[in-house]
């Protein structure tokens, strides 16, 4: 389709102008925030209340950088947000490998081996996407309790993982459903059992689905604040909590460049996974859980 | 329809204890999910819906009192208010993001040289922490630090920008911060949308003569339908459950002015010892929720059992 | 990720439950520790409470401070109640006024009356402290200070660029602001947030009713009351000061709206003497470098506002011994002097020697005293001593709808008051 717009015509020339601008212009607005983020994270202190918002740094300094990350203090604890970064992948990686592993093998089951139900069982777990996570948070407390999961980190990579796997099994399934049943009936007939099928037929060729679960719940669970507000104890917090205490905590001045700081550096890993695996994800998209 | 196999198959043509197991299986392997679906998202809101019924104040008791509560909510103004801006939230959120996100993917489909550059611009903030989204908006949106005060330094004195800190504006600070975050995000579904559309039925219609924005309304978008579809339970799920952003961004205010249900159900269970006033938000909330998911699911499963 | 997809979800399953198990028992409180939960998150804040810490530790026992900022202790609260309801407390919580009662109810307290004896606290505490600090008969709370809330700050520097006096009175404070305004300065600093715009209303509706009329509206709920003229123009009053913020006040934090004064940037400020803790932190005199009054029209008359540390029931014996020494160091006269010092606000205990006091802080002490005997002391509202939380937050969403709307009249605000106060009942 992309014929249409190409003839050499000034006319279409303008067209085209036009639309590289138009483009260009949108790149901007969305590229604003964190330009002004980074901008100001890497300026003194004085420079911020001086001068424009996107003037650029006259002594640029990575002090706001390592303050955040080493020794800003929120109450008495001055540690800044490096604790409670890899906090949040200690909570994040389990979570995820788990979430994305339970979705596949439900994906698998719930379309390569259909039974009665199924689709009703599917239907019944695809609405925990989508309930407002409030409605569970005071019972949820409770419960963890009776688990003895409460204010730990195991207790949050459960949590995430029960609120997880709907969306996994979600995105599976849809993708699951693409794969001819042909060639699954073929190796039952074969004599393969339950795990081999999914091990040799199905795993292989899930790549771009197990990106597009993966790259979802990392963000997903990296983003969490209610969560991890709610249910962690000491020690465990993860690092939007933490972010979000540091830019409430402040010391008679406020320090704009340690708090955009500490917001880029609760940004980061999910920044490099879509920068990085975006293209994938988008792929993964296409080849699944949305059908075109 | 494609043949289906069922377990029954399996013991059909192996007849034994692991066939058996076999048929068994896919079963066993669902069953923790089941479980845990019944019990922590069903058990849950019936757990709440049952406090939604007391009395409770600090924390949870059985001390039944009908509806009342509902009735309580009913004659709330701050929850009319929370309410109204979900309606207002939700509908200029998801508008602005189709359109924004449909007019992007259209563009950026047209054989744009930096594609990969651009698109990875767009999603970006898809990545990003609702909290870390709301810490940067609230500064660009801050009068006296912002965008209001950049542009004044540009000389443009009369330049007024000051919805943060107008009772009547501020919720649409929400939609700025919220469709920029989403929007990326929403073109990128429509961006697979496009690139899945056969070119020959284009090419079709190109021949019989239709103009180019012709094309788009009358051909691309029909077939688009799933994808809008899709997007618009997405982002209306995003919308329903905004609560980061209100809290970072706006924290409701000024006065309560920027409330949302998400925010006035933690407020009320958790700040103020209104344990059954916000179940029973809560369980209002779930009903919008159903009442967006109900259609949804029925079509997508219906959908799908062709697929 | 290939690794582990060959287990069976069974295996799988015990695979978590291990992982469970040692994560939660490496999470464990051990001996001779006090978790302690509190929102003391700003610099004079969270210096004040680390003397504390520090005691603790000299007598070997383990601090870990659990602090969580945001929106005046709600967040804090949230977390609290997750613990709570999850049955894993913190040790010792920053809970306050009414509310230890309604903890207490929950018979989620542990009992502190032998510290209590062995301290003498019914002789040391004024009655209307020890009152709060006890549920049922039992001590199950120990104060930290008493904070008087309304408190008027001013840059004396501002004041006499602009060239005008410390305001005494409603109509002298406007004529100030007018004057502050035309020389360049933002004549009251404040932070538009809930509680802030309660504190300011709070001290209004005192100021021009009088301590037996505050405690009717804001402690008897009293309907009349909450619908009178005093108190709408108490309403139109407190509105009138909104001309005296600046716009980027919405959002903003108490202690940056202090920083706005001791910058020079405005004029003064209507805060409890926490705000002292910011411009001593900034290395300013009080007398001197700033100047504390109280608000225009109160001067007779003191709304408190006790921080205080509710202790949980803990099974573990040795964590008990540890919550116990908290509860005792924190009424011993070291921490109070230095702790209050730092704090902005006076000792829990009247019989202390202030001399190392600053004046504010001297003045405060007198006028506690002179208010007890005069029966003027009064909670404060805003500060969650006067009220139950539900109602308390009702009459937040009341006034600060009013404070910021455009068209809600004063007398709506009124009969939405006594409104909210009919259904408390």
């Amino acid at each position: 389709m992309d014929s249409v717009i190409r003839s050499r015509t000034p006319m279409a020339r303008v067209w085209r102008l036009l639309l590289h601008a138009t483009l260009l212009l949108a790149a901007l607005w969305y590229l604003l925030p964190l330009a002004v983020m980074v901008l100001t994270s890497i300026k003194p202190l004085e420079e911020i209340g001086a001068g424009s918002l996107l003037a650029l740094p006259e002594n640029p300094t990575l002090a706001p950088w390592l303050k955040a990350w080493g020794s800003a203090c929120t109450g008495m604890r001055c540690e800044g947000m490096s604790g409670y970064f890899w906090n949040s992948f200690a909570i994040v990686i389990p979570a995820v490998v788990i979430a994305t592993l339970i979705g596949a093998l439900n994906g698998y089951a719930l379309t390569k081996w259909r039974f009665k139900g199924a689709e009703l069982l599917f239907g019944m777990m695809l609405f925990g996407c989508f309930i407002p996570f409030q409605v569970i948070l005071l019972p949820m407390a409770q419960t963890l309790g009776w688990l003895g999961l409460s204010s730990s980190r195991a207790g949050l990579i459960f949590v995430h993982v029960v609120f997880g796997i709907a969306f996994t099994t979600l995105f599976f399934r849809n993708f699951y459903v693409s794969i001819p049943d042909e060639l699954v009936s073929a190796a039952k007939l074969d004599g393969a059992g339950f795990f081999r099928i999914f091990w040799r037929i199905l795993l292989p060729v899930s790549k771009p689905i197990i990106v597009v679960s993966v790259i979802w719940q990392f963000t997903q669970i990296w983003n969490d604040f209610l969560f991890g507000v709610a249910f962690s104890g000491y020690g465990a917090q993860p690092v939007t909590v933490a972010l979000n205490n540091l830019v409430n905590t402040s010391t008679g001045v406020k320090e704009y460049n340690v708090d955009m700081a500490a917001a880029m550096i609760a940004a980061l890993p999910t920044l490099v996974v879509y920068v990085l695996a975006g293209k994938y994800f988008v792929r993964g998209l296409t080849a699944g859980s949305v059908k075109g | 329809m494609k043949p289906v196999s069922t377990p029954g198959d399996a013991t059909h043509t192996r007849p034994s204890m692991a066939g058996h197991l076999q048929a068994w299986l896919p079963k066993l392997v669902l069953a923790p999910s089941v479980v845990i679906t019944l019990c922590f998202i069903y058990g849950f809101m019936l757990w709440t819906f049952v406090l939604s019924l007391t009395s409770s104040r600090m924390l949870p008791s059985y001390d039944f009192i009908g509806f009342a509560q509902y009735a309580r909510l009913m004659n709330n103004e701050r929850w009319w208010v929370a309410a109204t801006n979900l309606g207002v939230f939700g509908g200029l959120f998801v508008g602005l993001c189709l359109v924004l996100g449909a007019g992007l993917a259209i563009l950026l489909d047209q054989r744009i040289r930096r594609e990969n550059v651009l698109r990875t611009l767009y999603l970006y903030p898809m990545a990003l922490s609702f909290i870390v989204t709301g810490v940067v908006w609230k500064w660009l949106l801050n009068p006296g630090l912002g965008i209001q005060a950049m542009v004044r330094g540009w000389g443009f004195e009369s330049f007024d920008f000051d919805w943060l800190v107008d009772p009547d504006m501020a919720v649409y600070t929400l939609v700025i911060a919220a469709v920029w975050q989403a929007s990326g995000f929403v073109m990128a579904l429509f961006l697979a949308g496009l690139r899945s559309i056969d070119d020959s039925i284009l090419k079709a219609a190109q021949l019989d003569g239709a103009s180019l924005p012709r094309v788009y309304w009358r051909v691309v978008m029909p077939c688009l339908r799933p994808v809008v579809f899709s997007a618009v339970m997405i982002l209306s799920h995003i919308a329903i459950k905004s609560f980061d952003l209100v809290v970072a961004l706006t924290g409701g205010g000024p006065g309560y002015s920027s409330d949302l249900p998400a925010t006035f159900m933690y407020a009320h269970a958790f700040s103020r010892s209104q344990v059954g006033l916000g179940s029973a938000s809560a369980i209002l909330m779930l009903g919008g929720v159903l009442a967006i998911l109900v259609p949804y699911l029925y079509s997508e499963l219906r959908s799908r059992r062709h697929g | 990720m290939r690794a582990f997809t060959t287990f069976s979800p069974l295996r799988k399953t015990l695979l978590g439950l291990a992982m469970a198990g040692a994560l939660g028992a490496a999470g464990q409180a051990q001996a001779g520790e006090v978790e302690v939960l509190h929102w003391w998150t700003s610099g004079g804040e969270a210096k004040a409470v680390g003397e504390l810490r520090d005691l603790l530790e000299a007598e070997g026992h383990e601090w870990k401070d659990f602090a969580v900022a945001g929106g005046a202790g709600d967040s804090a609260m949230t977390v609290l109640k997750s613990r709570a309801m999850s049955g894993n407390p913190p040790a010792a919580a920053q809970i306050n006024g009414p509310s230890i009662q309604e903890w207490g109810e929950l018979g989620l307290l542990g009992n502190l009356d032998g510290v209590a004896e062995a301290g003498n606290w019914d002789e040391l505490l004024p009655e209307v402290v020890s009152n709060m600090m006890r549920h049922d008969g039992h001590y199950v709370a120990v104060p930290v200070n008493v904070h008087r809330v309304n408190w008027l700050w001013a840059n004396p520097e501002v004041l006499e660029d602009a060239g005008v006096e410390m305001p005494t009175t409603w109509d002298e404070l406007f004529a100030a602001g007018e004057t502050l305004r035309d020389a360049g300065y933002v004549p009251l600093a404040h932070g538009g947030q809930p509680w802030q715009d309660a504190t300011i209303f709070e001290s209004v509706v005192l100021s021009l009713g009088g301590s037996d009329f505050y405690r009717r509206a804001f402690v008897d709920l009293d309907e009349k009351t909450l619908q009178s003229d005093t108190m709408i123009e108490a309403l139109t009053t407190f509105k009138r000061l909104r001309k005296l913020m600046d716009e980027g006040m919405p959002g903003r934090d108490w202690n940056l709206a202090t920083g706005m004064v001791i910058d020079g940037e405005a004029a003064m400020q209507i805060m409890g003497d926490w705000a002292k803790g910011e411009f001593t932190a900034a290395g300013m005199k009080a007398g001197e470098d700033y100047v504390c009054a109280p608000v225009p029209g109160t001067k007779d008359a003191f709304t408190f506002n006790i921080d205080s540390f509710a202790m949980f029931q803990l099974g573990d014996e040795e964590a008990r011994e540890a919550q116990k020494t908290l509860a005792r160091l924190i009424l011993e006269p070291e921490f109070q002097k230095t702790f209050n010092q730092i704090k902005g606000s006076i000792p829990a205990r009247p019989d202390l020697d202030m001399s190392g006091f600053d004046s504010c802080a001297k003045r405060s002490m007198q006028d506690f005293q002179a208010a007890r005997d005069a029966n003027t002391l009064v909670p404060s509202m805003a500060h969650r001593m006067a009220m139950r939380s539900d109602v308390q937050g009702a009459f937040f969403d009341i006034i600060t709808n009013y404070f910021n709307s455009s068209d809600m009249a004063a007398e709506q605000a009124a009969e939405r008051l006594a409104q909210a106060a009919k259904l408390a009942m």
